[in-house]
């Protein structure tokens, strides 16, 4: 089986953080008083390169944390199958802190609202950014990302699998068609 | 996301352990650490059961267990139905079954039950059509005490794998053994009863994992966790014992006798405690003693397990 198309490659993959860190910097006046804090499952690994090159590019540690959204889920009564619960993990006061929510996909925007009520449950940060690897577009909520590797409109029917080294042994965006992967 | 089909069916309460598979009983106490990371944090309150209402219908009079298990489900955001039988019509002779259609009424979602009779439980089951879980039931079942006691030595040992387990007291009238004994060899734990011939029902050595005995310190050599039952003075009217003094002099759990077991070895008991009948103060309030982090994962475990039997039901 072959993706329909591969919409980013590892150096694109590497290009587009890289990008998302300058444009942090720029917006927050440098990287004091950041955290990044990544959605499982990929949004982790991403938020851990990004924490990387905004400690290259500044000199600043910028702590990182996971987050869990599963008890925040509004669909928990329609899932067929028990959601497994993962680890959130936010060693830090998030007190004072602009907070860089990471995920891979945005999608219909029900998986960030869902991040957004369990990061405000942990503390009351300055405030929360978003930082997405792909725009994939059909939002079912008022949400949009502040930063974006990659727009990409898509048909419903379609599915983006994000591939990562850490993850997946390997640094790709791919399309597929949903009825491939059945 | 979704769990593997490894895990087996899910079954859709929990009685007893019998249909529960060990994969399904780990995902449990592994759900259990994030409800315990949610009890520190500054909001101890998810939104995961938000709109269902939890019935805790306790037949029998409880305190920490009925109030463990309503903070769990106001901590899974669930609305709580408190169902008392002695301020109930059941003190007026009204059935089990008859009460259980006027809580359906009322829509309830999930009924915890407590009862004096071995079965009740099942019962409900029956005749709710919703998710039951069994917070004891006469001498039978206390899957809920089973489990947290398994988190509990599992938090210590990081597995149950291999753990021996001693049990003494008063196995005969207790659920709580039963239900260890039924929960802990599903998970690999080996354990021991021990108590009085009196008060150590034979067939209990048929079960998978379990042995009997009546020699204390046979029990506890080289047991990795210590559990004191309490000794239900209320029932000792049968001539179990021949003097609650000659019973503590033996059974009782205490630092000499916690000598014959590990040195990492930690001290349970399921509460309330007759101190220095079953145990001593000092085994009690000892360094190896997790009496009360068993109250706190008790907590966790039942949000677990709330959410284990709940979501996704629709």
């Amino acid at each position: 089986m072959t993706p329909k198309a591969v919409i980013l490659t590892a150096d694109e993959v590497r290009r587009a953080l890289t990008r998302i860190a300058h444009e942090i910097i720029e917006r927050n006046k440098g990287a004091e008083n950041l955290a990044l804090i990544g959605v499982h499952t990929r949004g982790i690994p991403l938020a851990r390169r990004l924490a990387e090159k905004l400690s290259t590019l500044e000199g600043v540690d910028v702590p990182t944390g996971m987050l869990d959204i599963t008890l925040y889920r509004d669909d928990l009564s329609e899932v067929a199958q028990q959601p497994i619960i993962r680890e959130t993990q936010v060693p830090f006061d998030l007190r004072d802190r602009r907070v860089i929510l990471v995920d891979d996909v945005l999608y219909t925007g029900r998986t960030v609202r869902a991040a957004l009520d369990a990061l405000i449950d942990l503390g009351r940060p300055a405030g929360i950014q978003l930082a997405v690897l792909v725009d994939r577009g059909h939002r079912e909520l008022p949400i949009r990302a502040d930063y974006v590797g990659k727009n990409l409109p898509t048909a419903a029917s379609e599915v983006v699998k994000v591939k990562l080294q850490e993850t997946d042994e390997v640094d790709s965006v791919e399309l597929w068609d949903m009825e491939a992967l059945r | 996301m979704n769990a593997p089909t490894s895990m087996g069916a899910r079954p859709p309460h929990l009685l007893d352990f019998q249909d529960w598979t060990p994969e399904r009983l780990g995902a449990i106490l592994d759900n259990a650490d994030t409800m315990l990371q949610v009890l520190d944090r500054p909001v101890k309150k998810v939104p995961a059961l938000q709109g269902l209402t939890v019935c805790n219908a306790f037949f029998e009079n409880s305190t920490r267990t009925r109030t463990s298990f309503e903070l769990a489900a106001r901590r899974m955001s669930a609305d709580v139905l408190t169902f008392a039988a002695g301020a109930s019509s059941v003190s007026k002779g009204e059935s089990l079954r008859d009460t259980l259609e006027v809580l359906t009424s009322y829509k309830v979602d999930a009924y915890i039950v407590r009862h004096h009779a071995a079965g009740a439980a099942h019962l409900v089951a029956r005749y709710s059509g919703k998710p039951v879980i069994n917070a004891g039931d006469g001498r039978r079942a206390h899957p809920t005490q089973a489990l947290l006691d398994a988190y509990t030595i599992r938090q210590e040992y990081g597995s149950l794998e291999g753990k021996k387990v001693a049990i003494l007291g008063d196995v005969r009238h207790s659920r709580v053994a039963r239900s260890n004994a039924e929960l802990l060899p599903k998970l690999g734990a080996q354990v021991v009863l021990c108590g009085p011939a009196t008060l150590l029902p034979p067939g209990l050595a048929s079960m998978p994992g379990v042995t009997l005995t009546t020699d204390p310190k046979e029990a506890v050599r080289g047991a990795h966790a210590v559990m004191a039952l309490r000794l239900q003075r209320e029932r000792m009217s049968g001539g179990f014992l021949g003097s609650l003094q000659e019973y503590a002099d033996t059974y009782q759990v205490n630092d000499t006798l916690l000598k014959e077991a590990e040195s990492s070895a930690i001290v349970l008991h399921p509460g309330p405690m007759n101190r220095d009948l079953e145990i001593s103060s000092d085994a009690a309030d000892g360094p190896q003693s997790r009496i009360l982090k068993q109250v706190e994962n008790g907590q966790a475990i039942r949000m677990s397990v709330l959410y284990h039997l709940l979501v996704g039901r629709n």
